[in-house]
């Protein structure tokens, strides 16, 4: 075998490897072959039904909860793609300024704290503001999902900034484009990719949310991780794991496309 | 007519007008969802506990005295909160556990990826990357599928013959801590991967041209040249373990909390307001400094080595 004289051969890291790629996906490849299980106990198969997936469709808490999300992704993710983009160009399309690495340590600032220390946070704030205002609407879990979504969008879009030619740019200027004219034309086509990859990681991340969703939401304002987190603790049926499965194709998809479309750009 | 410098310095003044009006709204976003609110967690951990949760506006230390401290009800002696104490212990070492397994874990596998030929690498990273953007609370529960009385590894268990009943893992420490590594594995391999991927393999080869085994390969060059990779893998693991709420809160159950479920705990049922502000910037005050050991970390190999 010409693979044992390889000099970056080294033993059982390839079958640890291995073991490490089935253990990650045991635990998912569970979770969706019981989610067509024909019984109302999790335990033992039954045979092959689409029961609970229909359960999970009749259940108006979970489609509730599922139009909840994808409202309060859909906003957050667009709006903190667009200040994310405009940030972007405020830091790498201008020489090194006072003040830049703190704009910068500033925007990544919700990466860097423990979701439950800006969860814990954010109750008390809103709480208050609550009272103060009477407003409970889903304002405050939009607001907070921008947040935090705002890095997440930002660092795919600076990445793409920095990385592009810069001589286009200046032709263009040297052409007599307005400073508008540039970016409509030159600058924006050559960053769509990282704005969709930074949207589109954004949503995710949005979607994903439980820690801070759990805090900041009002009465009736469950999301369906948060829907999910209350099923979870009162016990489980199939239905669970129906709605999971839907959860996790939907992310697959996503990732899937984000993951070609990063890979068309190089 | 405008001079050279006034074109120049107009050009200038717009540039900074532009920089600042474009960063607003990020700023802006960030301070009133996240920021902003961090500095009043700060003020509501010097106030004293309201009767019905929440707080009264009075100036009281009693909450950072009871971080770690205990009053004594009937003579007022201060003694060490051993409630608090146990489980600033399991976070740690909890914490400390995952990322030690997830560098067991996450080493062969991220070398194991490095070493393939290139076109096939993507597709390996891509496998990685799948559970990463997973919602965690769906891996969470997956976890627990795998953990219950019935399923599959007490199944497994039992089929071998090692128990004839099954064995109780669920809300356990062992079930946080599996947990835990499950859900952060990915964020220990990316960054091995990340530096594994840029290792010379020529000097490798020269190690085995001066006699060295695989082990002394492996200790002598390949560890030394990704320990930024390592670093970088641990903090990223450390700190969300660390902070960790719904792993402990699906698996561990009510008994095995962490700082996460403690911090909940005073909002909810502990009505101290105070006492979970303050737990809170600890925690957020010792995820800050392994941030910072890391930035230096890196700012300082950075230098060595170009």
């Amino acid at each position: 075998m010409a693979d044992r004289f390889d000099v970056r051969r080294q033993t059982g890291f390839a079958s640890m490897a291995m073991m490490c790629f089935f253990l990650l996906y045991l635990p998912i490849a569970t979770l969706v072959v019981y989610a067509f299980n024909d019984n109302e106990s999790l335990a033992i198969w039954k045979g092959f039904s689409l029961r609970w997936f229909h359960a999970a469709w009749n259940n108006s808490l979970v489609i509730e909860s599922s139009i909840r999300s994808f409202q309060i992704a859909a906003v957050a993710a667009i709006l903190a793609t667009i200040s994310a983009t405009m940030a972007a160009l405020a830091t790498t399309r201008t020489k090194p300024y006072r003040g830049l690495t703190f704009k910068y340590a500033f925007i990544n600032q919700p990466l860097m704290v423990p979701e439950i220390v800006t969860a814990v946070a954010l109750l008390i704030v809103f709480s208050r503001i609550k009272i103060w205002t009477g407003y409970s609407g889903l304002g405050y879990l939009i607001l907070a999902h921008t947040a935090f979504c705002v890095p997440f969008a930002y660092l795919p879009i600076r990445a793409r900034l920095e990385s592009m030619d810069l001589s286009l740019e200046t032709a263009a200027a040297d052409l007599y484009a307005t400073k508008w004219k540039i970016f409509r034309h030159v600058t924006l086509p050559l960053l769509w990719p990282g704005i969709l990859a930074g949207l589109m990681l954004a949503f995710v991340v949005s979607l994903d949310d439980v820690v801070i969703t759990e805090f900041v939401k009002s009465g009736g304002q469950d999301t369906l991780p948060t829907f999910m987190l209350g099923q979870i603790r009162r016990g489980v049926t199939p239905e669970i794991n129906a709605i999971s499965t839907v959860f996790l194709a939907l992310s697959i998809g996503i990732v899937t496309a984000f993951f070609f479309i990063s890979r068309k750009r190089t | 007519m405008a001079s050279a410098k006034e074109i120049a310095d107009k050009a200038e003044r717009d540039d900074i007008q532009s920089r600042w009006l474009l960063s607003t709204p990020a700023l802006l976003i960030v301070f009133l969802a996240a920021l902003g609110p961090l500095l009043i967690v700060v003020v509501y951990s010097f106030l004293t506990p309201g009767n019905y949760g929440d707080v009264k506006w009075q100036f009281s230390t009693n909450a950072w005295v009871s971080v770690l401290l205990e009053r004594d009800v009937f003579d007022d002696t201060l003694s060490l909160a051993g409630a608090h104490l146990s489980i600033f212990w399991r976070s740690v070492s909890l914490s400390a556990m995952t990322t030690i397994l997830t560098l067991i874990f996450g080493f062969p596998t991220a070398y194991f990826i490095a070493t393939r030929p290139e076109h096939r690498r993507d597709i390996w990273l891509f496998l990685i990357t799948i559970p990463f953007w997973t919602n965690l609370l769906i891996r969470t529960f997956a976890m627990q599928e795998v953990l219950r009385n019935d399923g599959i590894v007490n199944w497994v268990l039992q089929a071998l013959g090692i128990t004839d009943h099954p064995v109780q893992l669920m809300y356990t420490n062992f079930a946080v801590l599996a947990g835990m590594v499950y859900v952060f594995l990915p964020l220990m391999v990316l960054p091995l991967y990340a530096s594994m991927e840029k290792i010379d393999f020529r000097l490798v080869e020269a190690g085995y041209d001066l006699y060295a085994t695989r082990l002394q390969v492996l200790r002598r060059i390949i560890i030394p040249l990704v320990t930024p990779g390592i670093v970088a893998g641990s903090i990223l693991v450390f700190i969300p373990s660390l902070g960790a709420y719904v792993t402990p809160r699906v698996l561990g159950g009510g008994t095995n909390l962490m700082i996460g479920n403690l911090i909940e705990l005073q909002f909810g049922q502990g009505r101290n307001w105070p006492l979970g502000a303050a737990l809170s910037i600890a925690l957020m005050t010792i995820v800050m400094v392994a941030l910072l050991f890391y930035v230096r970390n890196t700012t300082r190999s950075d230098g060595s080595h170009g």
